[in-house]
């Protein structure tokens, strides 16, 4: 037989799918040989099934494994150009119907299918794996489970919405659908999307990687030997809890009840800006209230809905954005970074620090007082020790990790240093001294990289020995939770200093932009004339409650008035107040007196209790700060009621916010508008269902945002004055910023 | 003959280990004679003092929660102390020092080398310590001791190790432990009524000592499965080892060749004077056990893997001159010795391999120079795992940055009196078993040189080299 299938191939050569006999199980191996990854791509769906049929044919086979030969992917998902590539949603829905027939026959395959997965198993691959009537996987770091179709702005299309509740009930079915998230193997076997896992293991005679995929392939072969022989069941065996819970979904008002809360939780999240999670629930219910095979029909055609949205498109420029922002276009650093130092023990001193020990780098942290210092380790440890509490790491390993870090008040063991982060306060003069204090002390190859918000990095540098060696390195806060990294060059910053850079980010998991130097570099200088706009709204009696529900109603993940006490009062009036000097009326609009004001008060945001809101009070509903309220109303002014209607007042604030954006990339601060729309959605939480400023005024077309922009313009002058490269895309509809 | 004799297939009528038939072990036989000489004619060094093993002792070691349930370890140790005091002959009061190896610590007789030595009647002026290595603690007990001589410290002194299994120390809660903590320093009736009724149900769940590595949070037999996979050791390669094991001590211990086995009056009970845990079982009936730690497809069952064990040891060790002087005939001499260390994950068994190699070069020796090999056997599958890595020459560049492999020992040198497997293992007491038996197993068969070779919890392990005696 296998003589047999090899020529086979010799006639129809396949290049993704093949298959050998061991024994009477046919193993039918999956390999992307031009990606690092598999995809369901055309090419895969065609030799798997044509694969399949074989296998089907051959009476010989009376079982079968499907395994991945790349260690670190079973299946990563459906081919996402493919899906880009349709011009119309009956494309896509054909192309969910396909998937959808493929795994039906699998699902309804003749002789037990195993399918055997290490590495991840996400999206089309997932579903894939359904399919089979059996599944076992390793219990790998690398080995995770989900449906992150949502994440996408589109459904599980190839029969997903339909297996996944029979499988792991309607809860948990809608958890994984509509939250996108992945589960590792120990964690899915619970759920009963396993149905064993394999511990990964160690050198033996090969290298761990191999023979831990050898392993999954013979566990595999016996699972399937024993199917085939009715030695085992595909049943799993249900706890006490699940048979309760499938006795409770028998009832269809409990269901009833269950599509009702969870599109209500929906529209809470997503204030209806998002079709996908909708739609999803509709398929479930569909195929759960009338049948599998309507079930089927509507999950395609909301697929090939889902395709065609704006959203889905924003989301998949996104993610394909996201995907190139973790690459490093600079080359390899010419040294290895093995000892960081970090100055100033602050929220982001000892973020950065905790993002970096788990990498196994040698951290130094320094503080100039020893209670900055204590609380600084404190956060590093918690941050730690929360992962221990969540089970992601041992408490071993959390003691191993800090062993990494050292906390300390003077400057020895700098020698060390390959790269100095400084993350003192944002004063000029105080940037200057450390730098001074620090170039006294590393060596002549040590970078100094600074973590400030707006200072641009060309004054830094100016007292510095060594400019090639200056960077600015801005992280967002909270650290460890925000993916983003924008790293700020100067003229004289070299080369291979970026690369250095961007490496470290890169090992800290960041999502990393690169840009020009200048006031507020890219992401803050986008904020600042929003903020601004922001601050004149509040003065014109919008009120913090309605100026938070206005934009997180048109997608930013935090209201306006929240932000701002999140980022604190005085850095908003400090980033005000410079940027206002260095770019001139432009960010005008607010004034920055009420801004100093609440700082003279006391009301500086989350972090003092007090700011647009009260904090501390254990009651959920948040309570707006009447001191705040008395500052307010000392600065009012009288709203233009022809520009103040509850959209214009959304679009005033995206208008300010897409046009410095593009200023930016005007002038050269910004490369290209990928990292504009990363750096936007990642790092200031610009709405993702826009998929960023540059994606927005494609979408949403340039001569229409100028139109709006001229009418503000009117009222308030030249804040709302389009820039020269915004007027040219909306003199040239064929101008756009993505392809 | 000899075949049979040594390897026992005659009885058990077909070889019980991996593959190999009776022809080509004769083959092999027949082979060694015309190899055997020896890289080095004694490992004696100038300058270095000659270190030997007068005798070794041990209790019976029987399988925990049997007879020896109601003892306490220093019981144990202190039988063996006795054993070794009656089997030499040495005055009390001419050894210098007493060194005890432990695991699983009496709380109460934390220095259990002192406490044993006392009620064996030991002058009460021998200073003595407890070590604790994991498996190899006897080991470093023993070594210990050859250090202090080595440096002229001491002349003679007593290496053991103990480990009493039928009684671990089990804990109230930490929570528990601290209200209780807190209570003795609570000055007022109702400070204390308070502390008293803060106490909850949580409060009352004990804390059994831990199975598990600290560090990696899994269990040996656990890891033991996934280095028999990562080797690709099967089932019934480990089952036969393990019934070749215990078909080995069946016969040792029918023909009166565990000599270092001491009779034990237990108090309330019978003389004990044989170990307890040895049972050939056939491979039928073994294969019918499931996977004990790796469920359902894993290949480490209860029948091919060492069981809880409670037992003591004792070996006297001398400077050489010193034993001469007292009039001793020493079993052998004590050389090379290494201790090793590697990843506790994945290669926690993984010991022998590591400080084989390490220690034949130390001592300049080959592993053909080796007559005697006693590895300690945790698991069947973690022998059968040590022998492939130590015969791949893959494993010594790519993990030990070794140019070749060190090479398998030969089976028919290899635990042929049984291993811990069959006898049975007291943690801290199998080190001394495996020198005393190396000792023994040189003169019966008239060889020259022995290796002992372990692992031990940690990822740790330890090998020594022994030289025979001149008879």
């Amino acid at each position: 037989m296998l003589i047999l299938s090899s020529r086979a191939q010799l006639w129809h050569p396949r290049t993704h799918v093949n298959y050998e006999l061991k024994d009477d199980v046919a193993v039918v191996r999956l390999n992307d040989p031009t990606s690092k990854v598999n995809t369901l791509s055309k090419q895969m769906e065609a030799e798997i099934t044509q694969v399949m049929n074989e296998v089907w044919g051959n009476a010989q086979v009376k079982s079968a494994v499907v395994i991945s030969t790349k260690p670190g992917c079973f299946v990563a998902g459906a081919d996402i150009n493919m899906i880009k590539a349709c011009k119309s949603a009956e494309e896509v829905t054909s192309l969910s119907q396909e998937g959808q027939k493929m795994f039906e026959k699998i699902e309804k395959s003749p002789i037990p299918v195993v399918a055997a997965i290490n590495g991840s198993c996400l999206g089309g691959g997932l579903e894939l794996a359904i399919a089979c009537q059996y599944r076992l996987a390793t219990k790998s770091k690398k080995t995770v489970l989900g449906t992150p179709e949502v994440l996408l702005g589109l459904l599980p299309g190839a029969g997903g919405t339909q297996r996944l509740p029979k499988m792991v009930g309607l809860p948990t079915a809608f958890d994984m659908m509509l939250t996108g998230r992945n589960i590792r193997a120990d964690k899915a076997k619970k759920m009963g999307l396993l149905h064993q896992i394999i511990d990964p293991l160690g050198p033996g005679l090969k290298s761990p990687e191999e023979r831990t995929m050898e392993y999954l392939e013979e566990v595999a072969v016996g699972v399937a030997k024993d199917l085939a022989a009715k030695k085992v069941t595909v049943d799993k065996k249900k706890g006490l809890i699940q048979k309760l819970q499938d006795v409770v979904m028998g009832f269809p008002f409990v269901r009833k009840q269950i599509y009702n809360t969870v599109t209500k939780k929906v529209m809470k999240q997503t204030k209806g800006l998002y079709p996908a999670p909708l739609k999803i629930i509709e398929c479930v219910q569909s195929g759960v209230e009338k049948g599998s095979s309507t079930g089927y029909q509507v999950e395609s055609e909301n697929f090939g809905k889902l395709g065609m949205t704006a959203e889905s498109r924003a989301l998949i420029g996104l993610y394909q954005g996201q995907v190139a922002c973790k690459k490093n276009n600079f080359g390899t650093p010419e040294r290895e970074l093995k000892t960081l130092a970090i100055l100033g023990a602050g929220l982001m001193g000892a973020g950065i620090a905790q993002v970096t020990v788990d990498k196994g780098v040698a951290t130094i942290l320094k503080d100039t007082t020893l209670e900055g210092l204590a609380r600084g380790q404190q956060q590093v440890y918690k941050g730690l020790n929360d992962k221990v509490k969540k089970r992601g790491i041992t408490s071993f390993e959390r003691d191993a990790t800090l062993s990494f870090l050292t906390g300390q008040l003077d400057y020895s063991g700098f020698q060390k240093a390959d790269m100095v982060i400084e993350a003192v306060f944002e004063d000029l003069a105080i940037k200057h001294q450390v730098l001074k204090e620090v170039e006294a002390v590393t060596p002549a190859h040590c970078i100094f990289a600074s973590n400030t918000s707006a200072l641009p990095i060309r004054d830094i540098a100016a007292v510095s020995k060594r400019p090639e060696k200056v960077i600015g390195m801005h992280y967002f806060s909270p650290v460890d939770k925000m993916q983003l990294l924008e790293i700020i060059t100067t003229d004289k910053t070299s080369k291979d200093t970026t690369a250095s850079a961007v490496a470290l980010g890169l090992r800290q998991g960041k999502i990393i932009i690169v840009v020009g130097d200048g006031p507020g570099f890219y992401t803050t200088r986008c904020l600042a004339p929003m903020l601004a706009e922001a601050v004149r709204l509040l003065q014109e009696g919008v009120g913090p409650k309605m100026l938070d529900s206005l934009t997180t109603s048109i997608g930013f993940p935090v209201g306006m008035a929240t932000l701002a006490d999140e980022v604190g009062i005085d850095v908003a009036a400090h980033v005000a107040e410079d940027l206002g000097k260095a770019f001139g009326q432009r960010f005008g609009g607010g004034n920055v007196e009420l801004l100093k004001t609440m700082v003279q008060k006391g009301f500086k945001g989350r972090k003092s209790g007090k700011g647009c809101f009260l904090y501390g009070a254990k009651s959920k509903d948040k309570q707006v700060n009447p001191g705040a309220e008395e500052i307010l109303k000392t600065f009012k002014l009288t709203a233009p009621p022809a520009v103040s209607g509850n959209e214009d007042v959304q679009y005033r604030l995206i208008c300010r916010f897409v046009n410095e954006a593009v200023l930016c990339l005007q002038e050269g601060i910004l490369p290209d508008p990928i990292q504009g729309d990363i750096g936007a959605v990642f790092g200031l939480g610009f709405p993702p269902c826009f998929g960023g400023p540059f994606r927005f005024v494609d979408t949403f077309g340039a001569d229409r945002l100028l139109q709006k922009m001229k009418r503000y313009e009117e009222f308030y002058g030249n804040h709302f004055t389009p820039c020269q490269l915004l007027q040219d895309h909306a003199r040239d509809p064929s101008k756009r910023f993505h392809k | 003959m000899e075949v049979d004799r040594l390897l026992g297939s005659g009885k058990l009528g077909k070889p019980f280990w991996g593959g190999n038939t009776c022809a080509e072990f004769k083959v092999q036989l027949l082979w060694l004679p015309f190899s055997s000489s020896k890289s080095k004619k004694t490992l004696s060094k100038t300058g270095v003092k000659n270190i030997v093993l007068v005798d070794g002792v041990r209790t019976p070691f029987l399988q925990s929660g049997t007879t020896y349930a109601d003892l306490m370890p220093h019981d144990l140790a202190r039988t063996a102390l006795q054993g070794l005091l009656n089997r030499t002959g040495i005055p009390k009061d001419a050894v210098d020092y007493i060194i005890y190896g432990t695991v699983i610590q009496e709380v109460k007789t934390s220095n259990v080398a002192r406490e044993a030595a006392l009620g064996a009647g030991f002058s009460d002026r021998i200073p003595a310590h407890t070590v604790t290595m994991a498996c190899i603690s006897s080991n470093q007990a023993m070594t210990t001791a050859v250090g202090m001589i080595a440096a002229g410290q001491c002349d003679a002194v007593v290496a053991g190790g103990v480990e009493f299994m039928s009684d671990v120390p089990i804990r109230h809660s930490r929570k528990m432990r601290k209200t209780m903590l807190s209570l003795n320093k609570a000055k007022t009736l109702g400070a204390r009524l308070a502390l008293l009724g803060s106490i909850r149900p949580a409060h009352l769940a004990p804390e059994l000592p831990a199975v598990a590595e600290f560090s990696t949070e899994e269990t040996m037999g656990h890891s033991a499965d996934r280095l028999a996979a990562a080797f690709g050791v099967s089932r019934r390669e480990q089952d036969e080892y393990a019934l070749r094991s215990h078909s080995l001590a069946k016969r040792a211990q029918d023909e009166g060749l565990l000599s270092d086995v001491v009779g034990f009056k237990v108090p309330g009970k019978d003389i004990v004077s044989k170990d307890n845990g040895i049972r050939p079982s056939s491979m039928e009936q073994m294969a019918k056990l499931k996977p004990a730690f790796v469920k359902p497809h894993g290949t480490v069952t209860a029948a091919n893997s060492s069981y809880l064990t409670d037992g003591a040891s004792a070996v006297l060790i001398m400077s050489e001159e010193k034993a001469l002087a007292l009039g001793y005939k020493p079993k052998a001499y004590l050389r090379d010795f290494v201790y090793v260390s590697q990843d506790p994950k994945d290669q926690l068994l993984l010991g022998p391999s590591y400080a084989t190699p390490k220690v034949l070069e130390r001592s300049g020796l080959k592993l053909a120079d080796i007559d005697v090999f006693e590895f300690h056997e945790a698991f069947a599958g973690q022998i059968l795992s040590n022998l492939k890595a130590m015969d791949s020459d893959w494993f010594a560049k790519t993990y030990m940055g070794r140019t070749s492999k060190v090479g398998s020992p030969p089976l028919d040198k290899f635990n042929l009196w049984g291993g811990s497997l069959s006898l049975g293992h007291p943690f801290g007491a199998t080190g001394c078993r495996l020198v005393t038996t190396v000792a023994h197993r040189l003169k019966k068969e008239g060889g020259q040189y022995g290796l002992v070779a372990a692992c031990a919890a940690g990822g740790q392990g330890h090998a020594m080299v022994i030289e025979a005696y001149p008879q």
